[in-house]
């Protein structure tokens, strides 16, 4: 019954999309307020609609309503629970569902707090998100239905994927929804501006938080798959470049380039333009991504759904709005004249170089990824793009970003001279050449990683401290730093946690130590300076899976550090077993060991790592996401969006 | 990342782990350049997944391929083209630089030319015209005036 309930909800919810999706646009043209104001409560209506649904699927999870098909797939009685409400997420429909939730969700948010924006302007943005809402909705309802039942109804379910039932997995799937979704918002914008024919600083002030909130989730979910795989897979692997890992970073690159031009739009009122084709692109990546992901079409494990139809349903959806969109800015771009002027040395150029960079870099993972389509389709050639290529093409970009990000981040705005910021950050660039000599001569004959991600980690960090240091001026008074808008401590975080994940990614490549053998009970080996002892291998039970259990004692100069107990785990009713890696964790190094088989002639495959730095990996993203956070709380944007205009009018922006 | 699962599911229900004891090479010289080529072989019924780090039997088979050829004294070429002959470029993770693959080799370098070429030109074109001023046009300033009084 409840199941039912949620099925019709979802239907009215497609029939509110298509209201919300057509009356405030005309009555926007017509200049009708009656059908403008219908955005607001039409927008409520669609996520409330959606949350029942989306209740009742999990109230069918929950309670392990066998009748429901999607249930039987992906749920199994004995599973703890907060996998049968994660199982919710973890399928093709089910996530699909999650993604529409999220997107009526982002939709009210305009409803609920756009009272700054002008009725026209909110009537027309949240039309755009009701379009989105509407395309989804009919992509799951005709090609995706979550409710369907089953009779027979079965005695138990198939269970969940193994390697998806564990905390980090969990939450990676809505934090990326949310980081996808959010882009919406942006697209959104960018679409009711061009139908405006305006931009202004206002556009700018209102885009800036909702992109940069949608990048903050997105760190937050790569960097929890990230982690997720390499605490996972069994072998510390940390990035894959697979084709559906590319889909989220190249949405991620292209917010990030997003929300520094969307400062120049809100302070400058420059790149006008630009900016909005960078909302466009970075919405029609996260539609890409849902694309490869759910399409199966690059044939990645990941694709749960090889349904050819679900792939062209979401290109012609992809290709509507990208071509409608893409036509309307090519019919209104000459009209968004940009305003504020810069010279050749300044913020703006070092903010457009910074776009540059990011958005190109994305395009060689795009190139890079469906690449063996095209290979395969045009030229009749099967081929590999794999990690060597993405290494190669890719790293260089990052490179040259983390060189100009420390001089073009103190840059003044409008004209400035490039001398006086080179020569404010000598110190940071002194003490990174000192860094990197010094890794230099530590490492002898090793890969060129080490000492350029050191130098890269130090000149960054140093670099954000500099410009702390600079922003006290001669007065010395360090009371002053906190009073700096919170939007400034929010660049020194994201830009030191930028930092800090170089370093971490530079550490690991360079410096990781193997070592692969057969152990017996009671033997000792030794890898980095650490000694390993086997002491025992037992079977044990979990709650839904069996386990064989090593005990290795870890010691460094016969000082005990930690018992560890990586586990090889075999889920009965799934038939698969999974790897539990144990990671003795530590800021300069993770301990990571596995235990793999039985051998013929007695003792057991286990492999050992030393991984150097592999923490500030993820440190260093979950930097880069406070920071984000830290500058969301910015004053500006708690306060109504004009009203600090005030303080600038006629005069140069204050920062 | 999750590519592991279809292997698993598909062929094994014992799964053999990546680079095996029993595979590794006495000579550490000749072993490291066969962990250096196995990073750059795919394997063939994985999803874009390396041999050094692939679970499948077959991924262990290339495995101990490479070293053969290593041992019988094939420079890192040699085995690379031995694969390749026999598997195809599919086996490569690294394609050819050549060909029609110009077009993915290129495409980062010329798309930062493109790019440069575009904000440069915004730069110059910004810079060259220093007359606009950052005063508010009348329409905007009424917008404005709507929104502070509002409060």
């Amino acid at each position: 019954m409840i199941t039912e309930f949620g099925h019709f909800a979802l239907i009215l919810a497609f029939m509110v999309a298509l209201l919300q999706s057509s009356l405030p646009l005309i009555g926007a043209s017509l200049n009708r307020h009656g059908l403008m104001a219908f955005a607001m409560p039409a927008a409520t209506a669609q996520f409330v609609l959606v949350l029942a649904a989306f209740g009742a699927l999990t109230h069918a999870f929950v309670t392990s309503d066998f009748s429901v098909q999607l249930v039987v797939l992906n749920s199994h009685s004995l599973k703890p629970m907060i996998y049968k409400i994660s199982g919710v997420w973890g399928n093709h429909e089910g996530s699909l569902l999650l993604w529409i939730l999220i997107l009526a969700l982002f939709g009210a948010c305009a409803a609920w707090f756009g009272q700054n924006l002008t009725l026209t302007f909110r009537a027309r943005v949240i039309a755009v998100q009701g379009m989105i809402g509407a395309s989804f909705l009919a992509f799951c309802i005709f090609t995706s239905n979550p409710f369907l039942r089953v009779a027979p109804v079965p005695l138990d379910g198939q269970d969940l994927n193994p390697l998806l039932q564990d905390p980090g997995l969990a939450f990676h799937p809505p934090f990326l929804y949310l980081g996808y979704v959010g882009l919406s918002m942006a697209f959104s914008f960018a679409v009711a501006a061009l139908i405006e024919g305006r931009v202004d600083a206002a556009w700018g002030r209102w885009v800036r938080p909702w992109t940069l909130a949608a990048w903050v989730f997105l760190t937050i979910g790569i960097a929890l798959g990230s982690w997720w795989a390499y605490y996972e897979l069994g072998w510390g692997g940390f990035w894959f470049w697979d084709p559906v890992e590319n889909a989220s970073f190249m949405p991620w690159l292209f917010a990030a380039a997003l929300l520094h031009s969307a400062i120049v739009v809100e302070k400058r009122e420059s790149l006008k333009n630009w900016t909005i084709l960078l909302a466009i692109f970075a919405f029609g990546y996260s539609i890409m991504g849902t694309f490869i992901v759910r399409s199966g079409v690059l044939t990645s494990v990941h694709a749960f759904a090889n349904d050819p139809d679900r792939g062209v349903f979401i290109l012609i959806i992809l290709g509507v709005f990208m071509g409608g969109a893409l036509t309307l800015f090519s019919v209104r771009a000459s009209e968004l004249e940009s305003k504020g002027v810069f010279s050749f040395v300044s913020r703006e150029s070092a903010l457009v170089m910074n776009n540059i960079l990011l958005a190109v870099s994305s395009f060689v993972v795009f190139v890079g990824t469906i690449w063996p389509l095209v290979a395969e389709l045009f030229f009749d050639r099967k081929l590999s793009v794999g990690a060597p290529f993405f290494n190669l093409a890719f790293t260089p970009f990052m490179i040259a970003l983390g060189l100009i990000l420390p001089i073009g981040a103190i840059v003044p705005w409008k004209r400035g001279g490039l001398g006086r910021a080179v020569k404010s950050m000598r110190v940071p660039f002194i003490f990174a050449i000192a860094v990197m000599g010094l890794v230099w001569t530590l490492q002898t004959g090793q890969s060129l990683h080490g000492p350029i991600g050191m130098f890269l980690g130090a000149w960054l960090i140093s670099g954000a401290v500099m410009e702390l240091i600079l922003r006290l001026g001669q007065s010395r008074d360090f009371a002053r730093l906190l009073r700096l808008p919170r939007a400034d401590w929010g660049k020194f975080t994201a830009h030191s946690g930028l930092g800090v994940t170089m370093a971490g990614i530079a550490g690991i490549m360079a410096w990781q130590a193997e070592d692969i053998r057969v152990v017996n009970v009671g033997d000792t080996w030794e890898l980095g300076g650490y000694e390993f002892t086997l002491e025992d291998v037992r079977q044990e039970r979990g709650p839904n899976y069996f386990t064989t259990m090593a005990d290795i004692r870890l010691a460094k100069n016969g000082t005990e550090l930690a018992l560890m107990n990586p586990e090889k785990r075999n889920y009965p009713v799934a038939q698969m077993p999974t790897t539990e890696a144990a990671i003795d964790y530590n800021m300069m190094r993770d301990v990571y060991v596995v235990i793999g088989d039985p051998q013929a002639d007695g003792g057991w495959a286990v492999r050992t790592y030393i991984k150097p730095m592999a923490n500030w990996i993820w440190l260093g993203s979950a930097l880069m996401a406070l920071g984000g956070l830290i500058s969301l709380t910015d004053r500006r944007f708690r306060v109504a969006a004009g009203a600090r205009k005030q303080t600038t009018i006629g005069g140069v922006p204050a920062e | 990342m999750k590519r592991i699962i279809l292997i698993l599911s598909l062929i094994i229900a014992m799964p053999v782990h990546a680079v095996q004891p029993d595979e590794i090479l006495d000579d550490p010289v000749l072993e490291e350049r066969a962990r250096e080529l196995s990073k750059g072989l795919r394997c063939l019924v994985c999803q874009n997944e390396s041999i050094d780090d692939s679970d499948a039997a077959l991924a262990r088979d290339l495995r101990l391929l490479v070293r053969e050829r290593l041992l019988a004294g094939d420079s890192d070429q040699e085995v690379l083209d031995f694969v390749v002959e026999r598997y195809g470029e599919f086996a490569l993770l690294q394609p050819k630089f050549g060909g029609s693959n110009l077009v993915l080799w290129i495409a980062g370098p010329l798309g930062l030319l493109f790019a440069l070429f575009i904000g440069l030109n915004m730069m110059r074109r910004s810079s060259a015209n220093p007359a606009t001023k950052d005063e508010l046009s009348t329409d905007e300033a009424d917008r404005l005036n709507e929104i502070l009084n509002r409060d």
